[in-house]
């Protein structure tokens, strides 16, 4: 689960991270007031949505007068915010953090992740502050540093000493670094988090450290536990299908082509995604009905797909373990019976009562394409799309 | 042979009278496994499908001499059954239940750390479909009729995917030695690397299959060891060519986070270590079956 900017600054500071004054503001005259309270002579409005890239689509602009801060709200508020993460129709801002600018020294990178090689956590940092990590990583990786840290014995002092040098701190800013790293642990460990990310994280004139943009991801399994986590969920900033797709707790994920596809299990999905694409046409969905699928969950899943306008044909691919295939062809048959279906739909079932599946959906008289195996079922629906 | 169960292999089910467990534990009976008992505490000294229910994982290695568990654990408590199952002296362990926090995997991982090589218990999984040595034992979830004995190893991510695989391969007339699912999590007990080393050591598999996905660096690793180490081909399938940037894609590991975990990119790497690629998912079959015929 993703989390806005000032949610997650508002966390750093109940961890002892440094952050910069600043308050969220929901209008033009908020948004004045709030800069009129934190004072000084400028300040940065940064559009509030759940991605990167913010700065180069327009979402945070450097003001130096209270009139332009109210200005800049208010052509932000109410917009879709496409950056390079959100795909062109973007994401709404409702919200803008004002925030104090402090002269800035240096830019640093930190993060902190679980590395999938040693299966611990792991401390990325580099000098290269501001900057896309990965191109860093791709072009100068001898100014990365990495810290693995024992879960044993937690994070040492000497670790973030070494992360210190290696940025080229001075001696007195090395406790103020190891503070932000003992946050930035500290609360990965108690709310679970799967990622923590400040980029930058600055130097200011006066060698203090602060981070000016924050970034935390939580583990989705885990939000079972932390319900003041749960709580700072932002459905707006989701995919209306995605959530729906949630409460019926089906795996969706809406993509921009025509044929719709759902399937039984997360990888047989993306290989079926992938014969789509392979033949010809282009999936417009993600969907897994999962291990446990009953009669009301498929019809749930395959009114979730029909709602999408761009939907020309709909591929079913179903390979029986668990799931019954007769449980699905009824949920399949209670859906169609519900909704009227205008697009055809193409129908692969193999194993557990598959036979009893198939049977059931050509004695509906529902009009359904029968497929023997995944590439003619495959085959089918890219021919069937291109027909149209 | 076969790697990690065969038909004398003493089976476990921890969480043996839920609904899931019943279900699978019944499956797994019928298929004939040699499941020797049960976990549920509190329901010790029952008698349920015709085997003995035990409070504790160690009273069952210790009465029926089990070597083998299987882990049908509802999310919050799986790590500690998990644990509890190395402990008592578990050999290999597979993990089915979906959705464990990832902290109390990284807590598992390094419970069995602390255990000598020689003593650690094995894991499969979490997230995961389980482990079949078609003919002799099943320790897991799938349609066990789609697996024919055969030669061939079988290492996946995916449950479906893996069922799609083996039929392909059944329609050809291809069996399986083991197959082995290792669960869609970004952490999990045993990668694709762990479980071709124990196929290379089988000398009944002459050939594995590794079916992976974007995330991740464990097709890479299993494609170096692989060229470095083994004497026998592999052939690999990766899903998600089309997985956009970012999204999860069902399986919790399942996430592409930097260019090296997209699918093209593990495609590219592998080819360059030796590894046969099948182009489609439905070339699966057909792909073994032309490897097979060039070493054979």
């Amino acid at each position: 689960m993703n989390i806005h900017e000032y949610q997650a600054k508002q966390l750093f500071q109940q961890y002892g991270i440094a952050i910069p004054v600043g308050k969220l503001a929901v209008n033009p005259n908020q948004a004045r007031e709030v800069a009129q309270e934190i004072g000084g002579e400028s300040w940065v409005v940064k559009a509030q949505v759940h991605a990167g890239g913010r700065g180069k689509a327009g979402g945070v602009k450097l003001v130096d007068d209270f009139e332009r801060v109210g200005e800049e709200t208010k052509a932000m508020l109410g917009t879709r915010l496409a950056t390079i993460q959100t795909g062109p129709e973007g994401l709404p801002v409702e919200s803008v953090l004002i925030e104090k600018t402090y002269p800035i020294q240096r830019e640093f990178y930190i993060s902190l992740l679980i590395d999938h090689v040693t299966s611990r956590m792991c401390f990325i940092a580099s000098a290269a502050g501001g900057m896309d990590i990965e191109t860093v990583a791709r072009d100068n990786p001898e100014q990365i540093i990495t810290i693995i840290v024992n879960p044993a014995a937690g994070l040492q002092s000497y670790q973030c000493r070494q992360v210190g040098f290696a940025l080229s701190l001075q001696k007195e800013q090395l406790l103020l670094l190891e503070k932000i790293m003992r946050g930035m642990y500290r609360l990965f460990l108690e709310k679970d988090a799967s990622q923590i990310e400040i980029n930058p994280l600055i130097e200011t004139d006066g060698g203090e450290l602060m981070a000016l943009d924050a970034k935390i991801n939580f583990d989705d399994n885990a939000l079972i536990m932390h319900f003041d986590i749960l709580a700072l969920k932002d459905a707006g900033q989701e995919d209306e299908k995605e959530n729906k797709a949630q409460q019926y707790d089906l795996n969706y994920i809406t993509l921009d082509g025509s044929i719709g596809c759902m399937v039984n299990g997360a990888g047989l999905a993306m290989a079926t995604m992938d014969l789509v694409k392979l033949k010809g046409g282009r999936p417009a969905n993600f969907l897994d009905v999962g291990g446990g699928a009953t009669k009301e969950r498929v019809a749930a899943a395959f009114k979730l797909i029909l709602s999408d306008v761009q939907v020309e044909a709909v591929l079913v691919n179903i390979f029986g373990g668990i799931v019954q295939c007769d449980i699905i062809a009824q949920g399949i048959m209670a859906a169609m019976q519900e909704i009227s279906v205008t697009v055809p739909v193409v129908v692969r079932l193999e194993g557990t009562n598959a036979e009893q599946g198939i049977k059931l959906l050509n004695e509906s008289g529902l009009g359904m394409i029968a497929a023997e195996d995944l590439a003619e079922a495959a085959e089918k629906v890219v021919a069937l799309v291109e027909a149209t | 042979m076969s790697i990690l169960i065969d038909a004398s292999t003493a089976m476990i089910i921890q969480g043996f009278t839920g609904k899931i467990g019943t279900f699978h534990a019944q499956d797994m009976i019928n298929y004939g496994s040699n499941v020797v008992g049960g976990i549920t505490p509190g329901k010790g000294g029952q008698t349920y499908l015709g085997r003995p229910v035990f409070n504790t994982v160690k009273e069952a290695v210790r009465q029926v001499g089990a070597e083998a568990s299987i882990v049908f654990v509802p999310p919050g408590s799986a790590a500690d059954a998990i644990m509890e199952a190395a402990d008592a002296g578990i050999r290999y362990c597979v993990a089915i239940t979906d959705g464990i926090p990832t902290q109390d995997m990284m807590k598992v991982k390094n419970f069995l750390r602390r255990f000598p090589e020689s003593e650690r218990m094995v894991l499969t999984g979490p997230n995961c479909a389980g482990t079949i040595s078609p003919g002799k034992a099943m320790l897991g979830i799938m349609p066990g009729h789609i697996y024919v004995p055969g030669n061939v190893g079988i290492v996946g991510r995916s449950g479906t995917l893996g069922y799609e695989a083996a039929d392909q391969m059944r329609r050809l007339g291809i069996g399986i030695s083991t197959s082995v699912g290792i669960g869609g999590d970004p952490i999990n007990g045993s990668s694709h690397r762990d479980i071709m080393e124990k196929f290379e050591q089988d000398d009944e598999t002459k050939l594995v299959v590794m079916i992976g996905e974007i995330g991740g660096p464990q097709e890479v690793e299993a494609g170096i060891f692989a060229r470095e180490n083994m004497s026998k081909p592999v052939v690999a399938y990766i899903a998600g060519l089309t997985a956009p940037e970012g999204r999860r894609m069902g399986h919790a590991g399942a996430i592409i986070s930097s260019s090296a975990e997209s699918a093209a990119e593990k495609v590219a790497r592998l080819k360059e270590l030796g590894v046969t690629i099948a182009p489609t998912p439905s070339a699966m079959g057909e792909t073994v079956a032309t490897v097979l015929a060039r070493i054979s």
